[in-house]
């Protein structure tokens, strides 16, 4: 027997070292990380990826009396019912809309905002500014709310009262639903415009002052230095914020319609969240609800993606 | 810089703009202030508008010593407090682990978080899971579901991942185990970006009021904000308030302002600390993606 020509066992050996190389021994060696990760990974499966299984439900007559599986299986007979049914397309309608409008409005402010603070050379008029401009954000919609109806009530509302004093007549900003919808828009802007200049002044911070300092030299005044220079340095940062608030055009939150909304203006304030919260929940129409609920997460997820690759495509990061 | 007299004009110009912007932003808050330390009669007659009007604390007095506002106060802070930990506790675990470029199967575990991030369950589904665990009407609904979030846990990976590999390494050498590296060396580096989140947790969860709605119908277990829904939508706000032995008869308005204050402002003791690390939290966030 020659010494290089290894024996059958210890071919085995060898071979069982290697397997065991590729998967016990990467957990061994980092057991500690793993059982970690294992932790948040429950909260995962059980708060995430659970309720994503129960999104079946949308294709089964569920009965919370019967047991899970043993439901019916219905197809797609929720999703033509909600397909048919007029009350989907209003708040299809409406949720659009009040994502438009807050689109139209409400995009542009802070940019406007933030391009204006910049020019601002008052370091504590600055800082004050943007103190106070932040405050709106981090108030519930519900104080919001309170905020709402106390200054815009029809009869002891400041804003009437005001209204009332120049001569004119109440104003019902959130009792008739053509004003309501003005209203809704204007606390929106309120609520997120200082909030918004956070990410354009920090994209302004960041253009060459270099440039400024040239076309200054070129005889540029203030104006044609903010349309030359700072607006086409925000560029990316825009359209990166543009895409992505487009990508979330079909989702809204329900606390905010449900906070300012009400039965009166219902025929605008009702939007796919409260809709489904209306139906699913208060009417236990389980199977509807989830078949509206997965008919807009499905949307919501391709708009994301279209949106990003097109963001890439501009030459941007993206968000995914 | 030479100013020209255009560039003195511009300047009166943008100052005016902003400083009609933050009245805006600040006056509906003002006036809530007003109304809440007003007399019922100066209300009634319609004479507040940024100053009270007959100054006294008497809404004050009554939210104050009604008992369901208290309870509902001191359950949202403990919620709060809670959330909050647990939620840093798990974003921290599962962060970690994935800046360890050696940890095979990394891949599948960042897009098990990421995923979440773009797509859910819904509405129903979330619902019928917190019943089937027989958490409707108990505090868990509003403390469990929502700990875990994947867009704090990202940012929280990226602040991590900054932090120089050698420091790591070098503790590696010394005999460290990755439990102890976190410990004491990653942890106390990242202290501002714990700080930032730990804000954002707090904040989201006194603010939401969302789940609540959908899981908590006793009343008795009302966070401050749906406490504080059914006092501003209620019409004759006295009927939503305990008891309080003074016969005093207050105009709704001044109770409800008093009641908005009152939900407000321990957002408003934090908000200095809010507003340093939100705001480099925002920054953070949007560079790093």
């Amino acid at each position: 027997m020659s010494n290089n020509v290894p024996t059958q066992n210890q071919v085995k050996v060898k071979k069982q070292l290697r397997t065991k190389n590729n998967i016990f021994y990467f957990i061994k060696r980092d057991i500690a990380l793993y059982l970690m990760f294992f932790i948040p990974l429950c909260f995962l499966l059980v708060f995430y990826y659970a309720p994503m299984y129960g999104l079946i439900i949308a294709f089964k007559d569920y009965d919370v009396t019967r047991a899970f599986s043993e439901s019916a299986w219905i197809g797609l007979d929720a999703f033509k019912e909600v397909f048919h049914s007029s009350d989907f397309y209003l708040v299809l309608r409406n949720t659009i809309v009040l994502n438009f409008l807050d689109l139209i409005v409400g995009f542009p402010t802070p940019i406007i905002l933030a391009i204006l603070l910049n020019e601002v050379r008052c370091k504590w008029f600055k800082k004050i500014s943007q103190t106070i401009m932040y405050l709106p954000h981090f108030l519930s919609w519900i104080i919001i709310a309170g905020i709402s109806y106390q200054l815009l009530s029809p009869s002891t509302g400041l804003m009437n009262i005001l209204i009332r004093h120049l001569g004119g007549q109440s104003v019902p900003f959130l009792t008739e639903k053509w004003h309501w919808l003005a209203t809704y828009n204007v606390i929106g802007v309120w609520q997120t415009a200082g909030w918004g200049t956070i990410i354009y002044l920090a994209a302004i911070t960041g253009i060459n002052s270099e440039l400024y300092e040239a076309a200054g030299i070129d005889g540029a005044g203030r104006l044609k230095k903010i349309w030359h220079i700072s607006l086409p340095g925000i560029r990316s940062t825009i359209i990166v914020m543009l895409i992505i608030t487009l990508g979330r055009i079909l989702g809204i939150g329900l606390e905010r319609p449900y906070a300012i909304g009400n039965p009166i203006v219902r025929e605008f304030s009702d939007v796919i969240s409260t809709y489904v919260y209306r139906v699913g929940i208060q009417s236990l129409r389980f199977n509807i609800g989830t078949a509206v609920g997965l008919f807009q997460s499905i949307v919501g997820l391709i708009l994301v993606l279209i949106t990003d690759s097109i963001a890439k495509k501009f030459g941007e990061d993206g968000i995914l | 810089m030479i100013l020209g007299k255009n560039d003195k004009i511009f300047d009166i110009l943008i100052y005016t703009i902003i400083a009609i912007v933050v009245f805006l932003c600040i006056m509906p808050f003002i006036h809530i202030l007003a109304l809440s330390f007003s007399s019922s009669g100066a209300v009634i007659a319609q004479k507040v508008t940024l100053f009270p009007v007959g100054f006294n604390f008497e809404a004050y007095v009554r939210v104050f010593t009604d008992q369901t506002m208290i309870h509902s106060l001191i359950l949202t802070i403990g919620i709060t407090i809670a959330f909050t930990i647990l939620g840093m506790f798990l974003i921290i675990c599962a962060a970690y682990p994935l800046t360890k470029k050696r940890l095979k199967g990394r891949k599948i575990m960042s897009m098990l978080c990421i995923f979440t991030l773009y797509f859910s369950g819904g509405l129903i589904p979330n619902y019928l899971l917190i019943s089937k665990l027989n958490m409707m009407n108990t505090l868990w609904s509003l403390i469990l579901p929502l700990a875990f979030s994947a867009f704090n846990m990202i940012i929280l990976k990226n602040f991590f991942v900054a932090i120089p590999e050698s420091l790591e390494e070098s503790a590696h050498l010394d005999g460290c185990s990755d439990v102890g590296i976190l410990l004491k060396i990653v942890l106390p580096l990242s202290t501002p970006a714990l700080a930032t989140l730990a804000l954002f947790y707090a904040v989201g969860r006194w603010n939401t009021f969302q789940d609540a709605l959908f899981y908590i119908t006793k009343p008795t277990l009302y966070p401050l904000q749906l406490k504080l829904n059914m006092i501003v939508s209620a019409s004759a706000s006295s009927e939503s308030f305990g008891e309080s032995g003074n016969g005093a008869q207050l105009v709704p308005e001044v109770l409800k302002s008093a009641s908005v204050i009152f939900a407000t402002v321990p957002i408003l003791i934090i908000y200095p600390f809010l507003q340093k690390y939100f705001v480099s939290g925002v920054m953070v966030g949007a560079v790093k993606g």
